[in-house]
């Protein structure tokens, strides 16, 4: 399907080779060198592993949000879950380096696991999966939050990791691929719309 | 106290600004033979190191949100750097209930480096909108005396369109567009349907090599900039050829404060705040022409007070400041459920889109002056943080059939955005703040600004024409606006379309304008303007191509001043 695209070393290629006289370009071979150098590193470094250490949250809020995160997203017959994804280090990332998100997720685990205590006398992580399902379910939705005031503030903080949840899950390479994007690359044509479906 | 050091240099002109005004009237007064200081307030840019091209989210740790998410309000990570809302400091104010909101990016090529390469001429009739319905005021010039700086600045940026013979929407001289996507081909079909003109657009995006720059690659990365100039940016297509003269000297991190004015009330250069010593300097010059952007000249002018000009420099007309303008914006989604069937294929394209809707009910009568034009886009884009926001609120809970409705909506909608003419008025200005000065120590902006009822129902008839054309796909139109409140039809805020232009504007009566037809101050024949500042109208064309056809004229009218010994 893809048979113009070529290469980000192509491209990289072609912008050295394409520096010709006239040329109002200024980039030279040892930049872009530099350029796809950067890239590779900056790569690397995002790259989910398995020894991330939280910077914000504790150990424990941590399984709990990595538990969360794989629920919200799960994994299925077309890719993995949310974790595989990299989601609880962006969510911990950004929460590190803000105050407002250190409130809402913070605050919005520990309020979990106090109704879960509430009802079950348990922390999220240790009730049974039928009793994570209900206390999830109530918090999913904002009807609940009409017939049980006691439940909004659960209901916002789940909304808000949903969010983050999707964000991550959805610009990862396993989440672009699930969705079957194609591009981000170089053609020399574009080829316009493929065949135009009927409304 | 800190001396303040004095170039030993005289320079023929100094240029404040380098993005489109700025970079514009250095590549042409240097290769006139002048020698050009150019200031500019941020940074070099390094477009192999600085341009995020072809990068994936999931390589930058923070998916492109910037630290602690908050770069996504400022167009997030990806967009060509420098660019924000708010600037550390460097502030400005509003008046109690304005709100206005100003973009602002400190680096070469200024916000040329990120902008949307929509590359439209002003009309005829823009030229002469007072005269046809009474509002506002006329141009000085007219289309003709600016159609051929038009041809001169598209044959060298490079422009793609078609020519269309639409009176709203000159022709120009143009590279051929690229193929319509197919969210384009649905909307285009809708518009037929409708009697809405929908054609290709109008970029300074190359769709063959232009002066050694090559054609574009389709990433439809635009915004991030581009490593191979293959659309317009002033750091990569004006200021090289200005260096290559010989006759600039680039001089960043230069926070211009003041236009210097020697006893017979002529410029004589500009002083500026080094930002790496925190120290004044002075670039002594036989001219000066300032682009900053459109309110930072205002600030500037507004700054340069002398006991000749008390009220600030250039403003004997009272005019600096006033007839603020920023596009009328109001935008909305809908979902089109043909989407759906589309085959995974690459969408990507040139950065924006391929397609627009010129204003097209200039032949009748509307309930509101001038017009506005549709922008739009949508359907099978790179994810980013965000796309899928809306899609969790609306359908809420989680697990595998969220997941699996996320899938299969991915790509189904397109979203409108319409920019439309606002009319000038008294309570749209800015001002010195007399309380506050940056980290500088220049006084800052406060702004005015208000929406009048023309513009309030021009976003009426924009929500009113969006639902039409997506109802008329068969989609269905997701966009509520309340008809009053703060946001009445979805209208932003002022400046949130960033096209403020105006504080600076032209005219034939010293009396009531700042510039001449040339952009030229009526009280200091050596002072030129080559920024948004000095329209007098803003039509529902972006104004980026208008500023450098401008920029270019005054440029050659000020070499001729120059040839003739008048400056």
């Amino acid at each position: 399907m893809n048979n113009h695209s070529v290469t980000r070393r192509d491209i990289l290629r072609t912008l050295v080779v394409g520096t010709v006289a006239g040329s109002v370009l200024q980039m030279v071979p040892a930049q872009a060198a530099e350029y796809a150098h950067g890239l590779i590193e900056m790569e690397k470094a995002a790259s989910p592993s398995g020894n991330y250490v939280p910077k914000y949250f504790s150990s424990h809020q941590y399984e709990t949000l990595k538990l969360l995160c794989d629920i919200i997203v799960p994994q299925d017959k077309h890719s993995g879950g949310a974790v595989e994804a990299g989601a609880p280090e962006f969510i911990d990332l950004l929460t590190s380096e803000n105050q407002e998100y250190q409130t809402r997720f913070g605050g919005g685990l520990v309020w979990l696991d106090s109704h879960c205590a509430d009802l079950y006398d348990k922390t999220l992580l240790q009730v049974s999966p039928e009793q994570r399902t209900q206390v999830l379910d109530e918090i999913a939705y904002r009807k609940n939050g009409l017939q049980d005031a006691s439940l909004t503030q659960g209901i916002a903080f789940f909304s808000f990791l949903r969010k983050l949840t999707f964000d991550a899950f959805f610009t990862s390479k396993i989440g672009i691929d699930d969705l079957q994007y194609i591009g981000n690359t170089s053609l020399r044509e574009f080829p316009g719309c493929p065949a135009l479906p009927e409304a | 106290m800190a001396q303040v050091v004095r170039s030993p240099k005289m320079y023929d002109v100094c240029v404040v600004g380098s993005g489109a005004g700025g970079g514009m009237a250095a590549k042409i007064l240097t290769e006139g033979g002048l020698s050009v200081a150019l200031l500019e307030a941020g940074p070099q840019v390094y477009p192999e190191k600085d341009y995020k091209m072809f990068m994936w989210p999931y390589q930058l740790p923070h998916r492109g949100v910037g630290v602690g998410g908050r770069a996504a309000e400022n167009f997030g990570e990806f967009l060509a750097p420098n660019g924000a809302w708010t600037i550390e400091g460097e502030p400005y104010t509003s008046s109690p209930g304005s709100n206005f909101q100003w973009f602002r990016s400190r680096i070469v090529g200024g916000r040329t480096n990120h902008w949307g390469r929509i590359a439209l001429r002003f009309s005829p009739v823009d030229f002469q909108s007072y005269t046809r319905d009474g509002l506002g005021t006329d141009w000085p010039i007219a289309y003709e005396d600016i159609a051929p700086y038009y041809d001169k600045v598209e044959s060298y940026i490079g422009v793609f369109g078609t020519k269309e013979n639409v009176s709203s929407a000159p022709d120009g001289v143009f590279l051929p567009p690229p193929k319509p996507r197919c969210t384009e081909l649905i909307v285009k079909k809708a518009c037929d349907k409708l009697n809405i003109i929908c054609i290709p657009s109008r970029m300074a995006i190359l769709t063959k090599s232009v002066n050694g720059r090559l054609p574009c690659h389709y990433c439809g990365q635009c915004g991030r900039g581009c490593t191979t100039a293959s659309n317009f940016s002033s750091s990569q297509v004006l200021i090289p050829p200005a260096q290559a003269t010989g006759k600039l000297t680039l001089i960043t991190g230069a926070m211009a404060r003041e236009v210097l004015v020697g006893a017979d009330g002529k410029a004589r250069g500009v002083s500026y705040i080094d930002k790496a010593t925190h120290s004044e300097k002075r670039i002594a010059a036989r001219a000066v022409v300032l682009a900053a952007s459109a309110c930072e000249s205002a600030r500037l002018l507004l700054n340069s007070k002398s006991p000749t000009f008390s009220d600030g420099l250039a403003n004997s007309s009272g005019a600096v400041g006033r007839y603020l303008m920023d596009s009328v914006g109001s935008s909305g989604q809908g979902y089109f459920p043909q989407l759906e069937k589309m085959p995974p294929h690459n969408h990507d394209g040139t950065g924006g889109m391929h397609m627009y809707m010129p204003w097209w009910k200039f032949d009748r009568q509307n309930d509101f002056p001038r017009g506005y034009h549709i922008e739009f886009g949508g359907g099978r884009d790179m994810p980013g943080v965000g796309m899928f926001s809306q899609l969790c609120y609306d359908r809420e809970g989680y697990g595998t059939q969220l997941k699996a409705t996320a899938r299969r909506l991915y790509g189904t909608t397109i979203g409108f955005a319409g920019r439309g003419e606002m009319i000038p008025n008294a309570d749209t200005y800015c001002e010195i703040d007399r309380n506050i000065v940056d980290e500088w120590g220049i006084p800052v902006l406060r702004f005015h600004f208000k929406w009048s009822e023309y513009e309030l129902r021009q976003a009426k008839d924009m929500q009113e024409t969006f639902r039409a054309i997506v109802e008329a796909a068969g989609g269905q139109y997701l966009t509520k606006t309340a008809i009053d409140g703060q946001y009445p039809f979805g209208i932003e805020e002022g400046g949130k379309i960033i096209h403020e232009v105006g504080t600076a504007r032209m005219g034939a009566d010293p009396k009531t304008s700042v510039l001449n037809g040339y952009c030229q101050a009526h009280d200091v024949k050596n002072l030129y303007v080559t920024d948004g500042a000095s329209l007098v109208t803003n039509p529902d064309k972006n104004p980026t191509l208008t500023i450098m056809a401008l920029a270019w004229r005054a440029s050659d009218h000020l070499l001729d001043e120059a040839k003739k010994g008048n400056v």
